[in-house]
């Protein structure tokens, strides 16, 4: 990135070190200086604004921080912005093409998947990596698949009922 | 003329979808954390990691040391502003910075506010306290005892730890009832402490503009017009300079009411540091300091004939409130609504007798998805209900049945003074066992049991009062219990509307309009619902407690009907005829000898603003300040099966039923959710979610690795049904609905875990009935009580 000026208010610390990672992020390239010890989710929502992605307990629990790294769900509140150097990191902002929404995101609207919103993201990038592997799951499937992530609003039901609305269109698509 | 269909444009009634969804599906809803305003730093809260100890002194100068730190926090600091200390929702004080001591693990003790939420985390560590260890109190028996050290002794006179006595009811006719009776049944209850836990944690960005004097306050509050007359005196701030937004929430269910020392913390360092200051909690710091819910005991009785017909009921409760009194209650009420209880039972005689404590664990007591402590009164009814049962020997269907208020009852005044007005008990009962199949179940039970299996079936049926006021009966310190709305019709006929309610999840964007719809025949689509804002929003009391339908709700549909009325003016103008020969049908006016000669609410819109009669102002807009004249009274029934492994105590569900009479359903897509996410919260309390301590007042049951939560994998699946009794003073018929679930449905869990024991001569297992306890219950034949795994003697 760049700009025409960036103004430190304070002399930054000597002793703090950075390091230049590139990631691509929703299919950009990214190029940014961090912090080794700066998380994913934090490095996804700060850095580069991409505010989708949330945090919600700190200790890989709830999984609303979930996003696909090379394809494969992590819990970005638990991996370092560092460790994405070269890889590709998917978000809930790269799910919908333009103005197209992705099955996923139909399947959790039309089948109220979703009441406060607030793991939404996570529970739909989750979704992504489950039918990726798993195109035509059962509810079994779906609810083992979902396990690692948390929602206190909808008692789960209808977020399986939004994953097999979504498995159902991506397999006639 | 073909008359609107109500349900194609998004009436009541429709399961419309949802039209927030559109921004959460796409990862742009915009939460606390997701506020950015320009120029603005970062806090973090240094907490206590003690339970009790005096603070002997507190070193800060090494966070200072550290590159971006800009301000630092302490109590002292707050104390020379008056604002180490602010008054909570009980008139209790609680502090916001300790300064003498703290009194819960997790207090507040410094604030660093920095360039980001890293150095501010640094900052923290860099601060040094030295504490002095006092003995700890975790439970209201230890509390109680003679020699128990003071907690509270900032206040003025306290000489014990008693934070609250209270009783209610007939204690002479109660103790007459139970002498003239045949069978009395007992029972020793605990609720244990719980965390409502949603997901997204409290924070807040505070934004203090000095240039113009303002303050802006992102908040996550469910109740952003409290929070600005609470700010108001406070921080002694004229109201009308204070702006508080609370934007797309995360998740309420009653943690996001109070006011927390972290809020009042970012205002003081937006002032001090002339920028605007952001706080987003930890897990940690949400699940061990703020609200939780419940942490009650009951020592409960069920004075009964023989034949089953109770004769009164007697409950003794003890509650632990943690280091403040901050239960967040109506100010007439110091146990919440407990005296609910039985409120769809016809007892002759009732009394209640409730004592409070102070402890070194903390404050909160809210309303987690519930009326102010109604989730506890139910739960313990109905425990009680199905001793009492067994007691006297009359099946637990029956012996509800025979017991409830019945049909042609309403309105019933019930023995503790609540005024219950309508109900179909029996009905839903009946769909609820026909639906779980009640008389096979039984036969299949006996069956199972001859191949050692153990299969058990709980019932849990109760109304509950959803949605305070009335105002004569309901203020939160002092300010009435009503709600308000106001319907802007804008010349095309489309509309916004704005509430004093505050969705975190439950759709007001998706149903107020469609009560809207309903009285006024404009599509959903078209009306764009707002709420949060008290710069824009009228003066509201929030959404907590079920409150929204019954209270802003209504006021919807009275804001709707004032349009209507205007409205008819001026299609009588229109129509040049006199307002007697209008009539209404969805959506257009017609004259009545003429009724294909008639307008739209549309076109009556564009005339309220460019032919309007002589006289009449224009516009086409109006506000409702509704106090409803008494509670709604949904009815519920919940029926379970289980079967529990006799050799690891694991229980399964095995069909879980509900029947929901919530009056009038707006979108039943929606009410229908709101049911499903209670029962996942009443089979959680049930099953795992439990916040405990250890003798030195660490909190068990500080992040999600320990605070268990169910997964979509443990969590059963729900067969829902609908009974419609409409609320007879409510103006579109509904009552509330988003706690019946979690407030009725833990008992129907364990009860049919308590059925299935009944043969072991288990009596009781308290919550949560973890399969080890189950296991120890079956193994050594003895009841378990008290939360895990401190254990007093009094229990």
């Amino acid at each position: 990135m760049t700009s025409l000026y960036e103004e430190f208010r304070d002399p930054p610390a000597a002793n703090v070190p950075t390091r230049r990672i590139q990631v691509y992020v929703n299919g950009e390239r990214r190029t940014v200086e961090v912090e080794p010890r700066l998380l994913l989710a934090h490095f996804l929502r700060q850095a580069l604004k991409l505010t989708g992605t949330h945090t919600g307990c700190d200790t890989t629990n709830c999984g609303c921080c979930t996003v696909l790294l090379d394809g494969l769900p992590v819990k970005s509140c638990t991996v370092f912005a560092v460790q994405c150097d070269g890889r590709q990191v998917q978000t809930v902002e790269g799910l919908a093409l333009a103005s197209e929404l992705h099955p996923i995101q139909e399947g959790f609207k039309d089948e109220h998947g979703l009441q406060c919103g607030f793991c939404t993201p996570g529970m739909m990038m989750a979704s992504k990596a489950l039918l990726a592997e798993n195109p035509n799951p059962t509810e079994e499937d779906i609810r083992w698949g979902l396990s690692g992530n948390l929602c206190r609003c909808t008692g789960y039901q209808n977020i399986v009922k939004s994953v097999l609305w979504a498995a159902e269109k991506m397999r006639n698509q | 003329m073909t008359a609107l269909d109500e349900i194609k444009i998004g009436g009541i009634g429709a399961s419309r979808l949802r039209v927030e969804d559109d921004r959460f599906i796409r990862g742009k809803g915009g939460y606390i954390d997701d506020v950015v305003l320009p120029g603005m730093l970062h806090m973090e809260i240094l907490r206590s990691p003690l339970a009790h100890a005096r603070i002997v002194s507190i070193d800060v100068s090494k966070a200072w040391q550290i590159p971006g730190v800009r301000q630092v926090l302490t109590g002292e600091m707050m104390e020379t502003r008056n604002l180490a200390w602010m008054p909570t929702l009980s008139y209790d004080t609680q502090a916001v910075l300790a300064t003498d001591k703290v009194r819960f693990q997790g207090q507040e003790v410094c604030c660093v506010i920095a360039d980001d939420p890293y150095i501010a985390r640094d900052g923290c560590d860099a601060i040094t306290v030295e504490y002095e260890p006092l003995p700890p109190i975790v439970n209201p028996y230890q509390a109680m005892e003679p020699d128990a050290p003071i907690i509270r002794d900032d206040k003025l006179g306290q000489v014990d730890n008693l934070c609250m006595t209270w009783e209610v009811g007939d204690k002479e006719g109660t103790d007459r009832q139970f002498a003239k009776a045949d069978v009395i049944s007992k029972l020793h209850l605990h609720y244990p402490r719980s965390h409502p836990s949603p997901i997204e944690c409290c924070g807040s960005v505070a934004d203090f503009n000095r240039s113009t004097s303002k303050l802006t306050v992102y908040m996550t509050t469910q109740a952003p017009h409290i929070i600005r007359a609470a700010v108001a005196l406070v921080a002694e701030l004229p109201e009308h300079m204070i702006r508080i937004i609370s934007p797309d929430i995360g998740g309420g269910f009653g943690n996001k009411v109070p006011v927390y020392p972290g809020y009042v913390c970012s205002i003081l360092a937006s002032i001090l540091c002339e920028a605007p200051v952001k706080w987003i909690e930890d897990k940690t710091g949400n699940l061990i300091s703020t609200g939780f819910g419940r942490d009650i005991y009951l020592d409960g009785e069920v004075a009964m004939r023989k034949d089953g017909k109770i004769l009164g009921v007697r409950m003794y409760t003890t509650s632990d409130h943690g280091g403040f009194f901050s239960d967040a209650q109506p100010s007439k009420f110091k146990i919440g609504l407990m005296h609910s209880a039985f409120a769809c039972y016809d007892i002759p005689n009732t009394y209640m007798g409730a004592r409070g404590y102070y402890t070194n664990k903390a404050p909160g007591g809210v309303a987690y998805r519930c009326s102010f402590r109604v989730t506890e009164a139910m739960f313990f009814q109905e425990r009680m209900i199905q001793a009492a049962a067994d007691d006297v020997g009359v099946d637990q269907a029956e012996f509800r049945r025979m017991n409830f208020v019945k049909d042609d009852d309403f309105p019933y005044r019930t023995a503790w003074g609540f005024l219950t007005d309508s109900g179909q008990y029996g009905k839903c009962l009946d769909v609820g066992l026909k639906a779980i199949g009640y008389d096979d179940f039984q036969v299949q039970k006996a069956e199972a049991k001859k191949r050692g299996r153990i299969l058990g079936l709980g019932i849990s049926t109760m109304t509950e009062p959803l949605g305070a006021g009335n105002s004569r009966e309901y203020d939160i310190l002092g300010i009435k219990m009503f709600d308000s709305a106001e319907l802007r019709v804008h010349m095309t006929g489309k509309a916004i509307l704005r509430t004093g309610a505050r969705t975190q999840g439950q759709g007001h964007e998706t149903t107020w309009a469609q009560i809207v719809t309903h009285e006024l025949g404009i599509p959903a689509e078209d009306i764009l619902v707002e709420e949060g804002d008290t710069d824009t929003a009228p003066f509201g009391m929030g959404t907590y407690a079920s409150r929204s339908t019954p209270v802003a709700g209504a006021a919807v549909a009275m804001a709707s009907r004032k349009v209507k009325a205007k409205a008819r003016k001026l299609a009588a103008h229109l129509l040049e005829v006199s307002e007697e020969d209008v009539e209404w049908e969805l959506g257009r006016f017609y004259v009545r000898s003429s009724p294909d000669r008639g307008v739209t609410i549309q076109e009556c819109a564009m005339a309220a603003y460019s032919n309007m009669p002589d006289g009449m102002e224009p516009g086409l807009e109006n506000i409702s300040y509704y106090d409803p004249p008494n509670l709604t009274w949904p009815f519920a029934c919940y029926i379970c099966t289980v079967e529990i492994d006799p050799d690891t105590g694991v229980w399964d569900v095995l069909h879980f039923v509900g029947v929901d009479d919530c009056g009038v359903r707006i979108n039943p897509m929606i009410v229908e959710g709101q049911i499903m996410g209670g029962l996942t919260e009443a089979y959680a309390m049930a099953n795992m979610q439990f916040i405990t301590f250890d003798a030195e007042g660490n909190c068990v049951g500080s992040n999600y690795m320990d605070y268990l939560l169910p997964t979509a994998w443990e969590t059963p699946g729900w067969e829902l049904h609908e009974v419609c009794t409409p609320c007879p003073h409510h103006p579109i018929g509904a009552k509330g609905i988003g706690e019946c679930a979690a407030v009725g449905g833990p008992a129907a869990f364990v009860n049919a875990v308590m059925d299935a024991l009944k043969d072991y001569g288990i009596r009781n297992i308290d919550m949560p009935v973890l399969p080890d306890r189950v296991w120890e219950a079956i193994t050594y034949g003895h009841d378990i009580d008290g939360s895990p795994p401190v254990k007093t003697d009094a229990e």
